[in-house]
């Protein structure tokens, strides 16, 4: 446990102990093996490893998308481990956003309405929606492409739609998931300085899947993943960089 | 969340038209048949009830032949009726009121240049009231023509109008077959016809001159008695059997070589086989709707796997279960009323068309157009529930993942 003892306050989340195994007897294989890990609200972590290497097992525990064979997770301090598909829906739609690498928008649907889709589940009235996530795009710099669809806008423009997407339900956790790796570097660069900027800005945790050092180093906390286990945790000192 | 769930199943159908149109096109077939049967078979019934009226009631037929075959029964080796079978029976069943003598041919009747196929029937004027016809022009058979048998007679509206035209006939002569008649009488027009045959298009004249010029025999095709209001048509039937029996000279092991229809009888049997042809037919129409929901939900699974990302996103962004279920089934439910929708406006159409070929009535039924709406509803949601189910049961990891 890398706790640094500067607050009372309950981690963001917490895995205790955490496993995820695939297979039965001798086919058994590890996934996640006790695997503990905390957050605090606020932190930017990049989640490194080689593939295999269980990160992605991780965060897709951590967006309530999976269940551990074994072991709890805490989200705001409430244990979510034993929470059926619906309740765990609810999580996701209340508390997490997601962005994808593969950006993941609604095609034939235009950015506005791409972002507004958490809303709709959310069950908030289509004004107040349409404003919401007007300012969301706005957050990204996209008031302007709102009309747009996703196949009339460039990679880096769709992933900063669904950046907005996934800040428009103002969630605690970001999950984002090699949300450069489709993109060149310099749109790359661009989607984590946003990232960077709202994490700074509105608070938002995030926690990032990477294989790019390079954008690893944005982060201001690094995990690293191998065989199912934390290899690696360091805090970085960010803004010296 | 119903709401958004129809705005979003609108604008998925209508996104993709040419494939939502062959999607519903079984239920519209569907619809379109049960209604198109059930509105022709409803104005046919309708007409085999007017038929019955026009009828007239307490009327019963008596021809020659074993019983078994129809009123239209063709030709037999039975003794015929005579006009004194006739007398007879008017004279000692006093439950009979009324009695005339038919008899008929189809001949090609000419004027002028124009020339018509009808059926000539020899009768007398007891015919008229017991049928329910009367007058628009002229008069009945007098006395003297009835006896010696003058060729004189009255047309229906349709033969007049193919003869003559529009207007009253009376006064010209016309010629059936070999011989001259003249036009004494016009009746007036109905709107019933007798089991599909125009009532309208008929040329009667007196049953002797029927006999001598047309038929060239004494014989009498069938009798039709009419008889008290009280009196049961069994209880008369059964009276006629016994007097024609004796009048025919027919011992106690042999069986009726003559038989006594009860016109209500038949027409309530044709009714009853108008009923059972339609609703066979509706149940076949009906199976095309089952095909037709098949359709949709062989559709519908196609569309949950190529949108098997979509859901994966609505299910990331916090979806449930059965929101992602309501989307599907809400879609499928759409598809199905518009088709049932369509076929509503072609079978009222095909409806329409056919009474107007069959030259019935349309009666569009407006508790089967409900039904089939409602029909169409169900078969949305029965044949839209397993892809709705399968979509909602994604695994939103998998889900996510596919391409």
């Amino acid at each position: 446990m890398t706790q640094s003892g500067q607050s009372v306050e309950a981690p963001m989340l917490e895995l205790r102990h955490l496993s995820k195994i695939y297979g039965v007897d001798e086919a058994k294989v590890f996934a996640l093996d006790d695997v503990s890990l905390t957050v605090r609200k606020g932190e930017f972590i990049a989640v490194m490893g080689p593939s295999g290497s269980g990160k992605s097992t991780a965060m897709n525990i951590l967006g309530c998308l999976d269940t551990p064979t074994s072991g709890h997770y805490l989200l705001f301090g409430t244990d979510v481990t034993g929470l059926d598909r619906d309740q765990r829906a609810l999580l996701r739609r209340y508390f997490l956003g997601f962005i994808f690498q593969g950006f993941n928008l609604l095609a034939r649907t235009t950015a506005l309405e791409n972002v507004e889709l958490p809303l709709i589940y959310q069950g908030i009235p289509a004004d107040e929606r349409r404003d919401r996530a007007m300012e969301a795009l706005t957050k990204v710099g996209l008031q302007g492409r709102a009309d747009h669809r996703p196949s009339e806008l460039s990679g880096g423009q769709q992933q900063r739609v669904a950046i907005a997407r996934a800040i428009v339900t103002k969630p605690g956790l970001i999950l984002a998931d090699e949300p450069t790796g489709n993109l060149d570097s310099a749109r790359g660069r661009e989607i984590m300085e946003l990232l960077v900027q709202l994490n700074r800005d509105e608070g938002l945790s995030v926690l990032m899947v990477t294989h790019e050092p390079d954008m690893a180093d944005y982060a201001n906390r690094i995990v690293t993943f191998v065989d199912g286990k934390i290899q690696s945790d360091r805090v970085r000192d960010h803004h010296a960089a | 969340m119903l709401l958004e769930a129809l705005r979003l199943a609108l604008s998925t159908v209508f996104r993709n038209k040419l494939r939502s149109f062959l999607t519903v096109l079984g239920i519209v077939i569907g619809v379109a048949s049960v209604i198109a049967m059930v509105t022709v078979g409803q104005g046919s019934t309708a007409q085999v009830q007017s038929d019955v009226a026009s009828l007239g009631s307490n009327l019963l037929m008596i021809r020659p032949g074993a019983p078994g075959r129809g009123p239209g029964g063709g030709s037999n080796d039975a003794a015929p009726l005579t006009v004194a079978d006739m007398d007879a029976l008017v004279r000692y069943i006093p439950d009979i009121t009324a009695a005339t003598p038919g008899s008929a041919k189809s001949q090609t009747v000419v004027f002028g240049e124009m020339n018509h196929t009808v059926q000539i029937s020899g009768t007398d004027n007891a015919f008229f009231g017991i049928r329910g016809w009367t007058l628009a022009f002229g008069r009945l058979f007098s006395d003297g023509e009835m006896r010696i048998g003058t060729p004189v007679c009255i047309l229906g509206t349709t033969t007049s109008e193919a003869l003559i035209g529009e207007g009253n006939p009376v006064g010209t002569t016309i010629r059936v077959g070999k011989i001259s008649c003249e036009v004494i009488g016009l009746l007036a027009k109905r709107e019933a016809s007798t089991f599909g045959q125009d009532d309208n298009d008929i040329v009667v004249m007196p049953l002797k001159a029927f006999q001598r010029r047309i038929s060239g025999n004494t014989n009498v095709q069938s009798i039709s008695v009419t008889f008290r209001d009280g009196a049961s048509a069994e209880d008369v039937t059964a009276q006629i059997q016994t007097l024609m029996r004796e009048r025919r000279r027919l011992t106690g092991d042999q069986n009726d070589d003559f038989n006594v229809f009860d016109m209500k009888q038949i027409s309530s049997m044709l009714t009853g086989i108008t009923g059972v042809l339609t609703g066979l037919l509706s149940a076949v129409a009906a199976i095309s709707l089952l095909v037709g929901g098949i359709g949709i939900m062989n559709i519908m699974l196609v569309s949950v796997t190529e949108r098997t990302r979509e859901i994966g996103i609505r299910m990331a962004v916090g979806a449930t279960e059965a929101q992602v279920l309501m989307q599907f089934l809400v879609e499928a439910i759409v598809l199905s009323l518009i088709g049932g929708a369509l076929g509503i406006l072609l079978g009222l159409g095909l409806g329409a068309l056919g009474s107007y070929a069959l030259n019935i009535s349309f009666l569009p039924d407006y508790r089967i157009i409900i039904a089939s709406f409602i029909f169409s509803a169900f078969v949305g949601v029965v044949f839209g529930y397993f892809p709705a189910r399968r979509a909602a049961r994604l695994d939103p990891i998998e889900a996510l993942r596919h391409q």
